[in-house]
């Protein structure tokens, strides 16, 4: 086993994550100026950059999607219980005894499992939950003729729309903060900058990775690897 | 030489005197009491009888030497020959609608409103603005064709004016003396279609005087610019009443009493829909050209909020105040056994209004003002002389109006809420009629007494009367849909979608900026201060039991 840098987050997915979170600031920041918690921007213009910053993130999910698919990237997020109750163990005692983090990065399993069932369950509920509301919201004078009681389901996708939005806010807050555990923040942020963070190869991995240039990878130091 | 220029100096300052004077005198005199039609009627709306086909001064008819107004009718219809059947359809003749709905018998013949109370009884006065030649009392023939002003609406000089029917008293008559003579042949000959003085004459003046009843019909609307109406705008569009008002068969467009809240048909072929005034009957069902995300959220709007809504921002914005409320309670003061009146309002024009008249009471006046909104399904609903309500259940809504944010037929309506404190008879509890005009003793504006105009009022009227008044809060609401102001002049979005904007007090439905239903903020907050709590929590047992290792 040596330490290696490989290129774990493809120019793809790192434009993906940055895009996404840029837009996503933007409709919280727009959003909460439409639902009236702040008035930095008036209603009119937190409606146009809240329709357009929406419609942008859809078009950019639709080829996360793709991409997912095509790459074979999506296995990253299947959920397994497996290792899951020793990651939890860790985050609620072991991090404080400080022991080592229970979960060793693979090249194909970049996440480990409790990070992979929270962002699993962000792609399958919250995100659907939030643009499928807006797509709703948005529409409502093209289907409000054909509901009973149109005014009542309106004031229904509204409150799950903004429901959905403070779990992304919640979401999104503990995503931040567990950049601070285990390595430094730095440490953390850089590899969805840069692309390369530092992966424990085997001897095998490393060969198979040099050999096949699937993705760019180096030996960091001499003192690390032996 | 001093001496010689002193005489013609001193004659030329005293009929500079006497001329100013007179101007003081007669511009005192247009705001004594409830006078209407105090300016000079603004010149003749140009633009419509150019496109007639006829010249009515070559008509041999009119040739003839008139006296009186129906004389000139009775030409009129000579050519005109059903114009007459057909406006005595007309509600300014008849005075008079019955509501297909409710059977309830409406129109000014029979209304109580919260002005000047009752028409009924007053006609010498109040049939001014009748458009017919003098109605005073129950005897006036309303099956004489001859007796239609035809010259109200057609005249097209400015020249021509009516006055009372009967003389009231002296306190009141003299406001309509030394008006010059009519010339019948010329306003005979000077006919047209109406411009916007001539259905002004009366419509601006409702209520007892210029903007008094509306808020969004005054005199500033007879040379408007773009801002006060977009549509009115002298330099732009020049619309006469008539262009929306549109008529068939002298029966026009457009009814208070039974309001079309909700046009969902839109514009027609051309020469269809005489039936409708409405703002989509021209602009569409959906008005806003879509070029982007606002004009698409816009036309959202059609559905639920009328377009007067956004598009009169505020009200009485001519320089004309309009009346916000009027308590009879104080009238009847005098001054050395005189009435007199006191004038502590100046509008936006410079002109000074009443804040008192010893034979109307006490008024306040507001100006360029945000209307009341509410939910409005086009039916107004009236207390009529025989509605009997009680007076401990808070104020009467003499026009109360129906609306519900789930109801198709309703949208949101801007209104001018008009508080009157107005007698009614306390023993059988029920509005009542005055006797105000009339040169009679028991006329209240002369004598002042309440308790004689009223039972006097009911007695002409045949109705049951307690012999026993008081005064009862009243308010009526007026459906604002003039003074459209042009579209960059329209509300922000954000005057309503706020938590303290204009529909702060409309209920029923979620309105995206001001509501948070099912207390999703509360919730919302707590879940975010619960993941800010367990984050620092969380940080703060690391970095103890971190220190502690070291």
């Amino acid at each position: 086993m040596s330490l290696h840098s490989v290129k774990v987050y493809s120019r793809f997915e790192r434009f993906w994550h940055w895009t996404q979170a840029f837009l996503i600031f933007s409709l919280f920041f727009t959003g909460f100026a439409i639902h009236g918690l702040h008035s930095l921007i008036s209603f009119k213009t937190a409606v146009v950059w809240h329709t357009w910053g929406a419609f942008t993130l859809i078009i950019l999910w639709i080829f996360a999607i793709f991409w997912h698919l095509t790459t074979g990237t999506w296995r990253h997020y299947l959920p397994t219980h497996q290792g899951l109750w020793q990651v939890f163990r860790f985050y609620s005692y072991g991090i404080f005894r400080a022991e080592p983090h229970p979960y060793r990065k693979a090249f194909w399993r970049k996440h480990n499992p409790l990070q992979a069932l929270a962002y699993l369950s962000l792609k399958l509920v919250l995100f659907p939950l939030i643009w499928l509301t807006g797509l709703a919201y948005f529409t409502y004078q093209y289907w409000r003729e054909w509901l009973p009681n149109a005014l009542m389901t309106f004031e229904w996708i509204a409150v799950l729309h903004v429901g959905a939005a403070f779990l992304i806010v919640a979401f999104v807050l503990l995503h931040v903060y567990l950049l601070s555990t285990g390595h430094s923040f730095a440490a953390h942020v850089k590899p969805m900058i840069t692309g390369f963070d530092e992966v424990d190869l085997t001897a095998a991995e490393a060969a198979y990775l040099q050999e096949s240039k699937a993705v760019s990878v180096k030996p960091i130091s001499d003192s690390h690897s032996h | 030489m001093q001496r010689f220029w002193s005489i013609p100096f001193s004659m030329g300052l005293f009929l500079v005197l006497c001329v100013l004077s007179g101007m003081t005198l007669a511009d005192d005199d247009s705001h004594t009491n409830m006078h209407f039609r105090d300016n000079p009627p603004s010149p003749p709306t140009p633009g419509h009888s150019s496109t007639s086909t006829a010249d009515h001064s070559k008509f041999e008819v009119l040739q003839q030497p008139f006296t009186d107004g129906p004389s000139v009718t009775k030409a009129c219809l000579s050519c005109h020959t059903e114009a007459g059947e057909h406006m005595m359809k007309s509600i300014h003749w008849t005075w008079e609608y019955t509501h297909p709905k409710t059977g309830q018998k409406l129109g000014k013949k029979h209304l109580v409103n919260t002005f000047c109370t009752n028409a009924r009884g007053n006609e010498g006065m109040c049939a001014q603005c009748h458009a017919g030649y003098g109605w005073k009392d129950e005897t006036f023939d309303f099956n004489n064709p001859n007796n239609i002003d035809c010259l109200v609406c057609h005249d097209r000089t400015g020249s021509y004016y009516k006055t009372p029917n009967s003389p009231g008293n002296e306190a009141c008559s003299v406001m309509f003396k030394e008006k010059p003579p009519i010339q019948w042949n010329t306003v005979a000959q000077n006919v047209g279609l109406p411009g916007r003085d001539n259905c002004g004459r009366c419509h601006f003046y409702g209520g007892g005087g210029d903007g008094v009843k509306h808020g969004d019909l005054d005199s500033s609307l007879e040379r408007p610019d773009r801002s006060l109406d977009v549509h009115m705008d002298v330099d732009g569009l020049n619309f006469t009443c008539t262009q929306c008002h549109v008529s068939d068969k002298h029966v026009w467009a457009g009814s208070r009493y039974q309001v079309v809240a909700k046009d969902t048909e839109g514009t027609a072929k051309p020469g269809m829909r005489r039936d409708v005034a409405t703002c989509e009957s021209c602009h569409g069902t959906s008005p806003h050209p879509v070029d982007g995300v606002v004009a698409m959220k816009l036309n959202d709007h059609v559905n639920k909020v009328a377009c007067q809504t956004c598009h009169i921002p505020k009200i009485a914005r001519g320089g004309v105040a309009t009346n916000v409320k009027w308590d009879w309670r104080t009238a009847g003061k005098t001054k050395d056994g005189e009435g007199y009146k006191e004038d502590n309002y100046v509008q936006a024009n410079g002109k000074a209004r009443s804040t008192y008249k010893s034979i109307k009471g006490s008024f306040e006046w507001a100006e360029n003002f945000v209307p009341h909104y509410a939910w409005f399904d086009g039916q107004m609903n009236y207390t009529t002389i025989d509605t009997v309500f009680d007076p401990n259940k808070g104020p009467i809504d003499i026009n109360g109006f129906n609306g519900r944010a789930d109801d198709p037929q309703s949208r949101i309506w801007p209104f001018k809420p008009m508080h009157t404190i107005q007698p009614y008879d306390k023993g059988f509890n029920t509005l009542v009629y005055m006797h105000l005009w009339g040169n009679d003793k028991d006329a209240f504006w002369g004598n002042y007494d309440f308790a004689r105009a009223i039972k006097t009022g009911m007695e002409k009227n045949n109705l049951p009367y307690s012999g026993e008044y008081g005064f009862v809060d009243t308010y009526s609401y007026w459906p604002i849909t003039h003074m459209v102001a042009p579209k960059e002049e329209a509300l922000d979005c954000g005057e309503c979608h706020s938590k303290a904007g204009r529909l702060q007090n409309v209920e029923g439905f979620y309105l995206p900026g001001r509501d948070a239903p099912y207390d999703i903020d509360r919730y919302g907050l707590w879940l975010l201060l619960a993941a800010l709590l367990g984050i620092v929590g969380h940080a703060t047992l690391r970095g103890l039991t971190g220190r502690h290792r070291s």
